[in-house]
Parts: C-alpha cells; sequence; structure tokens
C-alpha cells in the first residue's frame, strides 16, 4: 500500500511517499530521519500533543496556557480536554509545573509563568 | 530628558531580540510596548512549534516568549507598557525626539537610533471583498485567538473560515477541541495559503474540509451573522454562480493574510517596498532615513517567528553600533516573475560585510537553483528541491568585493 503523508513534525512539512507492506515500512522524500519514525508511528499508533488554556481563580490572569509533555493516542485528545475545561488554577504557576498528572500517558503542564512580571513600566532614572 | 541609543518600538519578538542583541553591544535600550505585558502575538499562540530552529525544541508561543523576557530583563532593557509612540522628530544632532503616550500622560525622550518592530496586521473584512451585511460575528482570525486563549470566550458554535492562513487552521483546531462546529475552510487560491504541516494537522486531523478554489461570496445576517454564501471561482478568481450554496453559521472568521504595519514609519517619511508593504531597508536593515530600522513582521511578514527573532537581533546589533556615513546604495535586483520579494532589496558598499537575504518565489517550483550574483559573478548558489510562495528561504552571503551590482537569479530546472 502506498499513501502520501504530511510530516508534521517540523514546519519543513515535507510530503513523503510512505509504502507499506505488512510490518515493513519504507519512507520516501523526508528531508530527514524524523520522517520515518513519524511515518511509522501514524501508521500504527497516531499521536499528538495538545495545547490549551485552563481557568484560574485570579482575576488579573484568567487563563493559564498549558500543553501535554508529551504525545497521547489521536483518539483520545476530546477526553483529555474534557479533562482541561474542568481545571481551576489556584496557585500562581510557573512555566513547566505539572497542573495535571497522567492524562493518557501525558501530564498538563503550565507554559506561562504566572510569577514573570512582563509589563507596567521599567525605566531606570 | 533621557537619552537612549536605541529605542525600540514594539515588545513582541522582534523588539524583545532587537533589545537584548543592542543591550549585548552595551547600548542604553527603551522598548515601547502598546499592549499591557511584553511578548506581542505570541501571548495568544498558545499552540506549538515554535523555536524548532532557534531553541531547537518545540515550544508554545508564550514560552518562547518569555524566554526572551526573562533574558532581556537581567540585560538591564528599560521598557514601557501600556503606551504607544504618538509622534517623532529628527533633531539636529542626527537623533530622535518621541513622543509617547503613556499611562501617566504624554512623555519625551531622546534616541540616537529607532528600531521599527512593529510587527504586522491582519488584513479585515474591509481589505477582502464580500457583498452583503456588516452583523456581528465576522472576527479576524487573530482576534477570536485572543477571545478564545487569552479571555476565555467562545466567539462562535459554528463557523466558516475564509483563507487558508496559518492563523485560520491553527483557530480551526484551536475552536473545534473547544467544542465548535468548523464547517470548512474556504480558500480561493488553488494552494493553501499556510504551510502544509497546518492543513494536515489542523485540518485533516479534525476532519475539517478546505475547500480549494472557492470563496465567501455574501454574508447574511440581522444583527448577528446568520449564513454565508460560498461559491467556487475560475480561474480570474471570478465567482462561478452555479456553484453557489448557502452556509448557515454564526461566525465568519477571515484569515486572508497579513500586512506589516508601519504607519510611524510613514510619519518618518520611510519608502515602503511595494513587494513586502514594509521599508526598504539595506544590508544592515536601516531604511532610507539613516538611523531608523526595520526588523522583524514590520519589515516583511514571515512564517516563523525563529526568522523573526534571528532578524531582529541583527537588526538590533547594528542599531546599536551605527554610526552616520555616506551610503553608496546598490539595489539587489531580481525578477519578480521569479520571486515574490527579495529582503533587503539595497545593499550598501560603502559599509560592506556579510548580507543575510531573505526571499520567496513567486510560484511553487521543484529542483531549481538560485544564484547570487555581485558584479556579475556568481557568489553562491544553491539547488532548492522545492520553493513555495509560503514558504521563505534564507541565506548567508559573505563578500570582499566592492559590490557595484548586485542580483539574485532563479535558474531553470536542474536534473
Amino acid at each position: 500500500m502506498t499513501k502520501e503523508m504530511t510530516c508534521i513534525v517540523c514546519p519543513n512539512g515535507c510530503l513523503m511517499r510512505v509504502e507499506q507492506n505488512g510490518d515493513d515500512i519504507q519512507v520516501f522524500d523526508a528531508l530527514c530521519k524524523r520522517g520515518l519514525e513519524f511515518a511509522k508511528n501514524e501508521l500504527i499508533n497516531p499521536t499528538r500533543s495538545i495545547t490549551s488554556t485552563v481557568a484560574t481563580a485570579f482575576p488579573d490572569y484568567p487563563l493559564l496556557s498549558v500543553k501535554t509533555d508529551g504525545e497521547l493516542p489521536k483518539d483520545k485528545i476530546f477526553q483529555a480536554m474534557e479533562l482541561i475545561n474542568k481545571i481551576v488554577v489556584k496557585d500562581r504557576i510557573k512555566v513547566g509545573d505539572v497542573i495535571l498528572s497522567d492524562v493518557f500517558g501525558t501530564n498538563i503542564v503550565a507554559t506561562s509563568d504566572m510569577t514573570l512580571n512582563a509589563g507596567e513600566k521599567r525605566v531606570d532614572n | 530628558m533621557k537619552r537612549y541609543r536605541v529605542c525600540v518600538l514594539g515588545g513582541g519578538p522582534a523588539g524583545l531580540a532587537a533589545a537584548a542583541s543592542a543591550a549585548d553591544e552595551n547600548a542604553s535600550v527603551l522598548i515601547v510596548e502598546r499592549e499591557k505585558k511584553l511578548g506581542g502575538i505570541l501571548k495568544q499562540c498558545i499552540h506549538d512549534g515554535f523555536g524548532l530552529i532557534h531553541f531547537k525544541e518545540r515550544l508554545t508561543g508564550p514560552e518562547y516568549a518569555e524566554r526572551y523576557i526573562k533574558d532581556m530583563i537581567q540585560k538591564d532593557v528599560d521598557y514601557i507598557t501600556s503606551s504607544f509612540v504618538t509622534d517623532v522628530k529628527k533633531l539636529s544632532d542626527g537623533g530622535f525626539e518621541l513622543e509617547l503616550q503613556t499611562q501617566e500622560g504624554m512623555e519625551k525622550v531622546e534616541s540616537d537610533t529607532i528600531v521599527l518592530a512593529c510587527g504586522c496586521r491582519e488584513r479585515t473584512s474591509r481589505q477582502v471583498f464580500v457583498h452583503g451585511d456588516r452583523p456581528a460575528g465576522i472576527y479576524t482570525a487573530g482576534t477570536a485567538q485572543y477571545f478564545v486563549n487569552i479571555m476565555g470566550y467562545m466567539p462562535t458554535k459554528k463557523c466558516v473560515i475564509i483563507g487558508s492562513g496559518d492563523i485560520g487552521m491553527i483557530m480551526a483546531r484551536r475552536l473545534t477541541l473547544e467544542g465548535a462546529q468548523v464547517e470548512g475552510v474556504y480558500e480561493i487560491k488553488d494552494a493553501p495559503a499556510g504551510l502544509d504541516r497546518n492543513v494536515a494537522q489542523c485540518l485533516d486531523d479534525y476532519n475539517i474540509p478546505l475547500h480549494l478554489s472557492t470563496t465567501v461570496t455574501q454574508v447574511f445576517g440581522n444583527k448577528r451573522v446568520e449564513a454565508v454564501e460560498v461559491c467556487q471561482v475560475d480561474k480570474k478568481f471570478n465567482p462561478i454562480k452555479e456553484t453557489a450554496r448557502i452556509i448557515e453559521c454564526d461566525s465568519l472568521i477571515l484569515s486572508v493574510g497579513l500586512l506589516p504595519e508601519n504607519e510611524i514609519a510613514d510619519k518618518l517619511g520611510i519608502e515602503i517596498d511595494n513587494a513586502t508593504k514594509g521599508p526598504l531597508v539595506d544590508q544592515t536593515f536601516m531604511t532610507n532615513v539613516p538611523g531608523v530600522f526595520s526588523c522583524g513582521n514590520a519589515l516583511h511578514v514571515n512564517d516563523l517567528v525563529d526568522y523573526v527573532s534571528e532578524n531582529a537581533s541583527l537588526t538590533g546589533k547594528y542599531a546599536a553600533i551605527y554610526q552616520p556615513s555616506n551610503r553608496t546604495l546598490v539595489k539587489i535586483n531580481y525578477s519578480n516573475k521569479d520571486f515574490l520579494y527579495v529582503v533587503p532589496q539595497y545593499y550598501d558598499s560603502s559599509k560592506g560585510g556579510e548580507l543575510n537575504l531573505y526571499f520567496r518565489a513567486q510560484k511553487e517550483v521543484r529542483n531549481h537553483k538560485v544564484a547570487f550574483l555581485i558584479n556579475d559573478e556568481v557568489e553562491l548558489d544553491k539547488t532548492y528541491k522545492r520553493m513555495l510562495p509560503s514558504e521563505m528561504e534564507a541565506v548567508k552571503i559573505k563578500t570582499e568585493k566592492t559590490v557595484e551590482h548586485a542580483a539574485l537569479r532563479m535558474g531553470g530546472p536542474q536534473k
């Protein structure tokens, strides 16, 4: 079986030709070897990372951006979203902090630092 | 009045990188940012894929921005947020006086040089020609993204997306994940505008149809969008009336391209390139106004933030080390049959030094050779497996020659 597949590992987005004969998978037209790995996963057990936001208890920072720290099975994405949407963060979280662990084999971690002061004015006179 | 060496307009990825590299040259730096927080559009780009080139990691937008913010804070750069420049005047000593609207009122600062890092803006419904009503529910993709990712509001239950830019596709996925129905993405051209990987991971993964050579021709709705009409188009983009169909929806989301923001550049009399819509610059990214530099998406719309940072970092350095001198500007020639644009547009041969050249092919080509010629001699040539208008290419050219002529040329297909 031959099919075309766009590799999503990096912005190159190689359009690959993938040939599968039973367990033998061959990949053509990928610029690097990550294409082969991606294509194999995609045929056997497609996984994705997801990014989203969670609610917080802080009016000055109503939403905190989050991601999965690994990949979860593609068909579990919407179940993971249901879990993410139930979260309310009650502490000032830092980037990388785990907010919810073991979500289909991944953790939900913060991608923004609520303790970073990235605004107002800082001028040395 | 405080005088800075470099004043950076914009605290997004370009401004942050420009400020950091200017500070590395021991310049005193001020960033002026319009929004409450630094970070620019990256704050709302919660998806990942940033930083693969620069950090060799797949970061989300906020992670990428915060790395630069933390770095910049350590470097002791001044910044003012919730502020913008209302006027710029040239001073007799070659510097500039900037009038700022800040939270405390009007303030003035002086600076030897200015870096324009104001980013770009989305094209709005006023810039695309869709007939019909103008009810609530017509958003740019970036506005929809701000609602969902920053404010936590869902702007739609069922929408149609016009244009297949990257932000539009990313929002198609985001809205789907949050429970909205994205009926389809409609692209007037016969190829997607954004990256192929976004078609794969944002649309195909969620079974969102991409309709090529099709566009939205009319909007219906009294107070709120109630429906849109979509129509296939012929090769000249004229709608084929027999193919029209009505889609019920509550929103129309526009992802129809970005334009460099250069309002301040206008005030300074900066010349704009019709191809990029950003300033004409030399290899130091200095505009026709000496001491005023441009970088990032204000210079030309980039497809990766990594390129923005890299370009801005160079620009910040050039702004910090700038010394007034006579310029000998050599135009970098190219054919617009081959290339959409080439940046920088000029090489200042009295300054010399390396040339970081960015370009885009006019149309998709495979196995084509691109050559850079100085004084009619080939300085660099490279064969590209595939070039697309949506994918920027970058080359670095180092030369000791006194440049009198410079040109970027595309050869025919290679075997």
